[in-house]
């Protein structure tokens, strides 16, 4: 059977106010689907929910991997399950090595039981899949003694993202504005890897309103994100048309959506 | 040996029979003696002062405790946490102010280099002492603690190191005490011109609930062109009263190297201070510092320029847990002499609980015009961002939470340069964080 990660009518809300008003959408292991929308259409919270954010509280719907129920675990539960996001805003975290970080992130991942006060990798081998990986993303081998995205430009931590998910293989990758922030030969590099990370080993999720990284990983299924809801599902002239001639015919088409989308940037304005 | 007494309280009486029973020259029961008469003189500190203000003694019952006296039968010493795997020049241990044992490497010996117990080295070798002894780096008529200290001071370690003698091996020194003990001990360090060792000390009760009374003082002189790195690790049980005076004068182009690692002890008021006092000396001061339960640990540090030229660079890093509380009162002071002064002085706490509470003050008192005098602090929660961004990544929410407290102390870890010492704090550290609210 293949994985797959289903979520079904997903109602959330950030403090008390809905974002999300019932989104269905399923990725299966394989899978590029891309997820477009104007900004504040939701897109974000769709992936910082299904990664299980604290602050958004799911008020409807269900979020299930290989038909289990996970919306109700706690982010590191979905993590170890094969869950996996690219931050758009990573945070750093002072004090704390890239190499250590990750290799704690990559045992837990790799061994899901593990308890807390158990063995990790051991360190040789783990530090020579990541200086693999490193190299293989190009990336400067002494960002493996640098601390967790720690005085990293915007480019760097992209790049960090893309390695923690070279290293955690994912069943299931969100990469949120992964490409934003990066210039064309990065977004190339960042194609590159998860091509060689292999897209067919995972189903990915990419959100994102250009069309730079779906340049190189052409999306199956394209989503249009619209006031809170998934408005049109296509293939991948949807994310062409989208990107070309921008949202307003799916605001035309769908002007229920669009009011709520008026309605939320008017109250953000007024925040 | 000294004859046992056991006498209830510091009284008139005590403190008569405790000299009688001395075998110590006669200039060491003089300084007793006017220690005593400071002692009794001196009114017991309280809230009017500025330096007890935030540190509440009035459950302290001096009168609970006495001059350390017979080792109980079952005592037990603990062990020692920064000399694993450590290869040492010398290595002492008291229990109770008594000194268990003591060793020096004979290759060291021979180079006139002293260590072991203050009290049995001062009675062979009291004109090398004599004018270091209180005279210079600690007041003993300070406060009534301070005197009591001068006073009835038992144990103890000294460190001689004689001119241009480069000690390689570090010295380790253990205060140890039992449940309900005293512990009055006195360590000094003598580094002559030239010279260089490395110290590590270290206090420990024989449980981690212990009670207990240790009223002590450091005293770290340091010679011209000398180097001393000293560590000092305070891991006494959570029952224990811990009062000290704990100073360094570094000379002329000398450099001290200073840890401290503060996580034991019911109630601490500490004073740190350094002096420079000759032209080019450097002072660097660490400071680790992880509170829990209903801790209370006031630390006032002081970094005194004396002499033109200096630099001094202070860290201290505390962790918050539960309902303790964390007090650091720092100070640059210069002197109108100390032109071209460096100083700095920087105080980070991190909160784990909103119960705790850091009170952090940093000043400056600054008679020269030539000099430069920074200091910050900063008080702060673990970020749920970061602790839901390494969730994401696989790690529990406690894992993520030591990672957190772990990375907080790193920057002070980084400019510790002894790895047994980073080791142990670690250790230390990450074993007492508990899951945050």
């Amino acid at each position: 059977m293949t994985d797959t990660l289903k979520i079904t009518n997903l109602h959330v809300a950030v403090e008390g106010k809905e974002i999300l008003r019932g989104v269905d959408l399923t990725l299966r292991r394989g899978e590029t689907h891309a997820l477009m929308g104007p900004n504040g259409s939701g897109k974000s919270t769709l992936g910082l929910a299904i990664m299980g954010h604290p602050n958004y509280e799911i008020v409807d719907g269900t979020i299930e991997l290989n038909g289990e129920n996970i919306t109700e675990w706690e982010p590191h539960e979905r993590a170890r399950a094969g869950v996996f996001m690219a931050f758009q805003r990573p945070m750093s975290i002072p004090g704390v090595k890239m190499a250590d970080f990750l290799r704690h992130a990559t045992t837990n991942v790799r061994r899901p039981e593990r308890k807390e006060d158990e063995e990790l990798l051991p360190m040789r081998e783990f530090r020579k899949e990541l200086y693999e990986k490193m190299d293989q993303l190009k990336i400067n081998r002494d960002f493996a003694r640098r601390y967790v995205n720690d005085g990293f430009s915007g480019g760097e931590m992209k790049r960090a993202e893309i390695l923690q998910m070279a290293m955690l293989r994912p069943k299931f990758a969100i990469l949120d504005e992964t490409d934003s922030g990066l210039d064309v030969d990065a977004v190339k590099l960042a194609s590159q890897s998860i091509a060689e990370i292999g897209r067919s080993k995972m189903g990915i999720l990419i959100i994102t309103h250009h069309d730079k990284l779906l340049e190189h990983n052409r999306p199956d299924v394209t989503h249009v994100m619209l006031g809170g809801r998934i408005v049109e599902t296509g293939g991948a002239e949807l994310a062409i048309e989208m990107h070309k001639h921008g949202y307003d015919r799916v605001r035309r088409e769908h002007p229920e959506d669009a009011a709520v989308e008026n309605e939320m940037k008017k109250e953000e304005a007024a925040v | 040996m000294t004859a046992t007494i056991t006498q209830v309280g510091f009284s008139q009486e005590s403190f008569d029979a405790f000299l009688a029973a001395r075998d110590e020259p006669q200039w060491l029961l003089d300084l007793r003696r006017q220690c005593w008469d400071a002692y009794t003189a001196l009114p017991m500190p309280g809230g009017r002062d500025e330096e007890w203000m935030r540190t509440d003694i009035r459950l302290f019952r001096l009168d609970k405790f006495a001059v350390p006296g017979d080792l109980p039968a079952d005592a037990v010493c603990p062990p020692a946490q920064l000399s694993e795997g450590v290869e040492l020049a010398g290595q002492a241990t008291t229990l109770n102010s008594r000194s268990l044992f003591a060793q020096l490497d004979p290759k060291w010996a021979a180079k006139g280099v002293l260590f072991g117990s203050l009290e049995e080295i001062v009675r062979e070798h009291g004109e090398l002492i004599r004018p270091h002894l209180m005279t210079r780096a600690v007041d003993p008529r300070k406060d009534k603690f301070a005197a009591l200290h001068g006073a009835f001071w038992t144990g103890g370690f000294v460190l001689y190191v004689p001119k241009g003698v480069a000690v390689a091996e570090p010295f380790h020194m253990l205060s140890a005490m039992t449940d309900g003990g005293v512990d009055l001990g006195h360590a000094l360090v003598i580094l002559e011109d030239g010279a260089e060792a490395t110290a590590l000390a270290e206090t420990a009760s024989d449980s981690e609930t212990a009670t207990g009374l240790h009223c002590g003082a450091i005293e770290l002189i340091v010679g011209r062109e000398a180097r001393l790195r000293y560590v000092n690790l305070q891991d006494w049980g959570h029952g224990v009263w811990h009062f000290a005076q704990q100073n360094a004068l570094v000379d002329r182009d000398a450099s001290i190297q200073w840890t401290i690692g503060a996580l034991g002890s019911r109630l601490a008021k500490v004073n740190q201070h350094v002096a420079l006092v000759g032209l080019g000396a450097e002072a660097q001061v660490n400071g680790v510092v992880f509170t829990e339960g209903k801790q209370h640990l006031s630390y006032h540090t002081l970094q005194h320029h004396r002499a033109a030229n200096c630099r001094s660079d202070l860290l201290y890093k505390g962790g918050l847990q539960d309902k303790s509380r964390f007090v650091w009162r720092g100070m640059i002071k210069v002197d109108p002499a100390a032109q071209k002064t460096d100083g700095y002085q920087r105080n980070d706490n991190l909160m784990l609980s909103t119960d705790a509470r850091s009170d952090s003050i940093p000043g400056l008192e600054i008679e020269a015009d030539d000099v430069r005098c920074t200091h910050g602090s900063t008080s702060g929660r673990v970020d749920d961002e970061l602790i839901y961004y390494a969730q994401a990544r696989g790690l529990t929410r406690n894992e993520a939470v030591r990672l957190v407290v772990t990375g907080f102390f790193q920057q002070v870890f980084d400019r510790i340069t002894i790895e047994s010492v980073r080791e142990a704090l670690g250790h230390a550290i990450r074993r007492r964080v508990r899951e945050v609210e």
